[in-house]
């Protein structure tokens, strides 16, 4: 053995989580009426690892009779989805939500492969939610009728839906579920660099015996969700993505009876008062930021510190940021993990250039970015303000813009200066400040000292440009019912 | 220096410290990595005997324990120091003759604090007339408590001056203190008024060291560098019995101070089967096989 | 010579251990046709009062456990007590019950865990409030276990009467302490063992076997009880428990049904008979 050294500098060896035991195809079929079925468009497209370029396995496309199959799949289920006893519809759920805990392991390995999201992200966060979430939603099944007072719930039919690549197999949970649970039939597209763990989750729906064609999931891009969209036999779409996106899809629905729940962006303000726990503060903002590479809808892009602990405050950000590991997404050590695809790795780049060329102050760590892969190193803009492009848009990377404020009226302003309204947080350690903040606040989600909380029985979603509905709790049921008296 | 300014000492909330510390333990330390950070683990232990039945017999064997961990494995370095009661501090001297194990001894009516000031500057004046490199006191927690800062403070600087050039450790009984906010308030008493080391628990009650605690402390330790330019070290003591345990410490440890507090000089594991634990998973890492206690000397 | 079976002892559950009863007394339970089936532990005062303790000892921890964690404790309940149906279902018919009606009352016992077990993260949604008052206060109303619940079982529906009263019970955080059937207390000692295999915690459920009315005044009087519940519909026993439950005003109910098949058997409302309401003010301006 060879000697150790024990006044070296001490730094991590490479901890690898094991893929040995996943079990993946080379080639993935449209998941409709309960199996798995060749395209009729007779396309297949690769899903690509972003940490190194590989191709992990081959996905079909759906084109629009693809799309017609597996809406009349839906439409036939739910002839009789709704008359099923609601306990017995809610035992299949459970199964869904266990199957799922027992195949963890699996699910975030393929999850952290496919989207470069870190396996401790995916391990430790995102599979425990999405299966908390088919099991809360399960316990709904046969409870509906005390959910809306005075009001007879009833399923909607069949539910389109399209999720996007920053939380693939949660936000298939945050869809299905809900949709099942309330009766409803679901066609799914999964976004198109993300659909594997949704595939899996396909195979996971056969195993549990749910009846055929309830759940169906097709793969495609664009193309494949404006199809969903415009199927005249889908009565319900709930889609998750851009802003941009989500306004072409209420624009394009216009005058068509067809109800829509939207989940788009957000550009979440961050407030840290003098009288904070600062350190707890610092680690917030990188847990708004930096989880998930910054890919989050609900981000805390904008951070307002009070300009009293401001250097202090900027001080203790960048000594944490400078301990962040960006890597192998499957290594357990990382950190940051790998931007999702080339595409959004262009969009983090020209707004970074966008920063520097409107004369905002750029820090970045310096860090050891891997050769091959997509990859962005923390970044925090300081001296910025309202009218900064960086600061109004939706950057959706890790890329941080900081302000100061002096006073709790200002600080509220430019808050909701904005046409976003998905989340913020507040720090300090007094309550009424707090209270007060959150009554103020224009936003769907509001963090007091935490930030990026999620739980299947905590309702979420956006003010304003931010969409329309929520997801989660009690009242993620309602998007999926008509209310009668 | 003089007492801190208390008014400014800052808040702490408890939950976001949670999952800070949480998330250190997510860390995954694996082949050279755990191999180095063992033996950094080891080179940091004072291993430690505080009981009533103590004995010379006893701290003999304890001193040859931490002169031969284990023969069968090469390359081991020794333990940072054997900590004991003043009246075995010269046991362990004797025993020690040699080495580079430092004699680190409890004093001021450990553990629980509760004398006058005069039997608490004797106790260290004996322990120091014995011979002992370093000594670890307890503060007034009761004190404490009570709002008297300044009689804690004045304590500890008393002590330091009966040390010399021994070093002192300060034990802040973190199990007694209730929150947070009051470790941090502790911490920064005990810094200003002389400490070199501050430390968490006699081990006595439970809890002892805890990671939530400790990271706390590590923050005060770096507040008060930034401050001053003078580097605290850190001792947690008590509770850490597994080698896992030890290296989500060292994770802390290297990413709130950062690499110049990764030595024995900034930083102590106050406990006693560590290091088995430690020479197990050693063991383990070189042949492949899980260990047995049996095959590892008791003392 | 064919095989002499191992006849099990049946001992009571105390703590999330089977004890004998400390007073070393039995009672005969027999089958439909007078052949003894067990010595059943005839239960004590101290047993009971023992069985307190753990109940205390237990609930802060009980409470303190997310409500999805409590759920997904109910619902493995649920599934060690389906792949131990048939089971059930013997023990049903050797103390009278037909083929079809043992069935039965197994699967709704089942199913009402599960419906349960999916109430444990709504049922405060639906009860609680945020209050609007006319000051500068956030001021919002949540429910809280009540604490230590003693429970006099169902005679009748031996398995599901006893479900139907402690699924409620624990999923809202509380710790109980119950007197099984006497038509069947065989039943309530499984189920005991269904749920020591099924991660509940040590003392949340404790299951005594015995004599109604010599426990009756214990299970009514003790002062670290917080609440009783009483099924059955004797006139004198409902109310001995409604006198002596004043002296430390535990909170009653009493259901006097005999079948909990039918009707309303399972809803909120039993969840929400063991919780207390709390408000709290806060002010809103800086």
């Amino acid at each position: 053995m060879s000697k150790v050294d024990i006044n070296k500098s001490w730094n991590y060896a490479a901890a690898p989580e094991s893929t040995a035991h996943i079990q993946l195809k080379k080639k993935y079929d449209l998941f409709i009426g309960g199996d798995f079925v060749k395209p009729l468009s007779k396309k297949y497209f690769d899903t690509v690892n972003p940490a190194n370029g590989e191709q992990i396995a081959k996905v079909a496309e759906a084109n629009k009779q693809d799309v017609d199959r597996a809406v009349k799949a839906a439409r036939k289920a739910f002839k009789s989805w709704p008359k099923l006893s609601v306990k017995e519809r809610g035992k299949y759920i459970f199964r869904i939500a266990r199957m799922m805990q027992e195949r963890a392991r699996e699910f975030a390995v393929i999850e952290s492969l496919d989207g470069g999201k870190p396996i401790r992200e995916s391990r430790d966060i995102d599979i425990p939610l999405a299966a908390n979430h088919f099991f809360y939603y399960a316990g709904w099944s046969d409870k509906l009728e005390y959910a809306f007072p005075n009001r007879i719930p009833k399923p909607l039919g069949v539910a389109g839906q399209i999720i996007p690549w920053n939380f693939p197999l949660l936000m298939a949970a945050w869809k299905i579920a809900p949709a099942l649970a309330t009766g409803n039939t679901v066609v799914m597209k999964p976004a198109e660099t993300t659909s594997l763990t949704a595939l899996k989750l396909a195979e996971l729906i056969q195993d549990s015996g749910l009846p055929k064609g309830v759940v169906n999931i097709i793969t495609g891009a664009g193309e494949t969700g404006a199809a969903i969209v415009k199927h005249p036999d889908v009565d319900k779409i709930a889609f998750t993505g851009s802003t941009e996106v989500g306004k072409l899809i209420e624009k394009s629905l216009a005058g068509i009876e067809k109800k829509t729940t939207l989940e788009l962006g957000g550009k979440g303000a961050n407030i840290i008062f003098e009288d904070a726990a600062i350190e707890q503060a610092v680690e917030g903002i990188v847990n708004a930021i930096f989880f998930n590479q910054g890919h989050v809808c609900c981000a805390g892009s904008r951070l307002f510190v009070q300009a009293s602990v401001a250097d202090v405050v900027i001080e203790k950000l960048k000594e944490r940021i400078s301990t962040l590991i960006i890597g192998d997404p499957l290594d357990k050590n990382t950190d940051i993990g790998a931007i999702n695809s080339t595409e959004q790795l262009a969009t983090i780049e020209k707004y970074i250039a966008i920063g520097k060329k409107e004369g905002a102050d750029i820090y970045q760590p310096k860090s050891q970015l891997p050769k091959k892969g997509n990859w962005c190193p923390p970044t925090l803009f300081l001296n910025v303000s309202q009218s900064h492009t960086i600061v109004q848009e939706e950057i959706f990377g890790p890329v941080l813009t900081i302000q100061t404020f002096r006073t709790i009226d200002e600080v509220i302003e430019k808050a909701n200066n904005t046409p976003f309204g998905l989340s913020a947080g507040v720090w300090t350690e007094r309550g009424s400040k707090i209270f007060k903040l959150s009554q103020k606040l224009k936003a769907g989600v509001i963090w007091a000292n935490t930030f990026n909380k999620f739980d299947p029985a905590s309702p979420f979603g956006g003010y304003k440009e931010s969409g329309i509905g929520r997801e989660g709790g009690l009242h993620g049921l309602k998007p999926y019912l008509k209310l009668e008296s | 220096m003089t007492l801190p300014d208390l008014s400014k000492t800052p808040k702490i909330d408890k939950v976001g410290v949670h999952e800070r510390t949480n998330r250190f333990c997510t860390r995954s330390i694996k082949t050279s990595a755990k191999q180095m950070g063992l033996h950094l683990a080891l080179s940091m232990i004072d291993l430690t005997t505080l009981e009533g039945r103590d004995t010379s017999e006893k701290v003999k064997q304890l001193c040859y324990k931490a002169r031969h961990l284990d023969d069968s494995i090469q390359g081991l370095p020794n333990v940072a120091a054997v900590c004991v009661y003043p009246t075995l501090v010269g046991v362990a001297k004797k025993e020690l003759i040699g080495s580079d194990i430092k004699v680190a001894s409890v004093a001021t009516a450990f553990p629980s604090g509760q004398s006058t000031l005069e039997v608490k500057l004797n106790d260290t004046r004996y322990a120091i007339a014995e011979g002992a490199d370093e000594v670890d006191m307890v503060i007034s927690r009761g004190k404490f408590l009570q709002g008297e800062y300044n009689f804690v403070f004045d304590e500890i600087a008393a002590v330091k001056q009966a040390c010399g050039k021994a070093h002192l450790k300060v034990i802040l009984e973190t199990g007694e203190l209730d929150t947070l906010d009051n470790v941090r308030k502790a911490s920064d008493i005990a810094m200003h008024s002389g400490a070199n080391f501050i430390k968490t628990s006699t081990g006595k009650i439970s809890p002892a060291a805890t990671m939530p605690v400790v990271f706390v402390m590590l923050n005060a330790i770096k507040d008060f560098y930034k401050e001053t330019g003078i580097k605290i070290g850190m001792k947690p003591a008590g509770g850490i019995s597994t080698a896992k345990k030890s290296l989500q410490y060292l994770v802390m440890l290297k990413e709130t101070l950062g690499d110049e507090w990764m030595n024995k000089d900034l930083f102590r594991f106050g406990a006693s089967s560590l290091a088995n634990d430690i020479l197990m998973q050693l063991k383990k890492q070189e042949t492949g096989i899980y260990q047995s206690l049996d095959y590892f000397s008791k003392d | 010579m064919s095989r002499i079976d191992v006849l099990k002892t049946y001992k009571i559950f105390i703590g999330g251990k089977f004890p004998r009863t400390e007073s070393g007394r039995y009672f005969h339970m027999k089958n439909a046709k007078g052949d003894l089936l067990a010595n059943m532990c005839l239960s004590s005062r101290k047993d009971f009062r023992n069985a307190v303790v753990s109940a205390r000892k237990a609930q802060e921890n009980w409470a303190n456990a997310t409500a999805l964690n409590r759920g997904q404790i109910l619902y493995r309940i649920a599934e060690m007590l389906e792949s131990r149906k048939s089971q059930f279902i013997q023990q049903l018919i050797s103390t009278g019950s037909t083929k079809s009606a043992a069935k039965k009352e197994v699967a709704l016992s089942i199913d009402r865990l599960i419906y349960y077990a999916g109430w444990s993260d709504k049922f405060q949604q639906i009860f609680s409030a945020v209050n609007p008052v006319s000051s500068s206060y956030f001021n919002f109303s949540i429910l809280e276990p009540t604490g230590v619940v003693s429970i006099i079982a169902s005679n009748e529906n031996p398995l599901l009467g006893l479900i139907s009263l402690l699924a409620p019970t624990i999923v809202g955080g509380n710790t109980c302490v119950i007197l099984a059937s006497a038509t069947n207390p065989l039943v309530a000692i499984s189920i005991a063992e269904v749920l020591n295999t099924s991660d509940v915690h040590a003392g949340v459920v404790n299951i005594l076997t015995g004599d109604r009315e010599e426990l009756l005044p214990y299970f009514a009087s003790h002062k670290d009880v917080n609440a009783i519940i009483y099924c059955g519909d004797n006139l004198k026993e409902i109310k001995e428990v409604e006198e002596i439950t004043t002296e430390n005003l535990k909170r009653v109910s009493i259901y006097r049904r005999k079948n909990w098949e039918e009707g309303e058997s399972q809803s909120p409302y039993f969840i929400e008979k063991s919780q207390e309401i709390k408000t709290i003010w806060h002010p809103t301006e800086v």
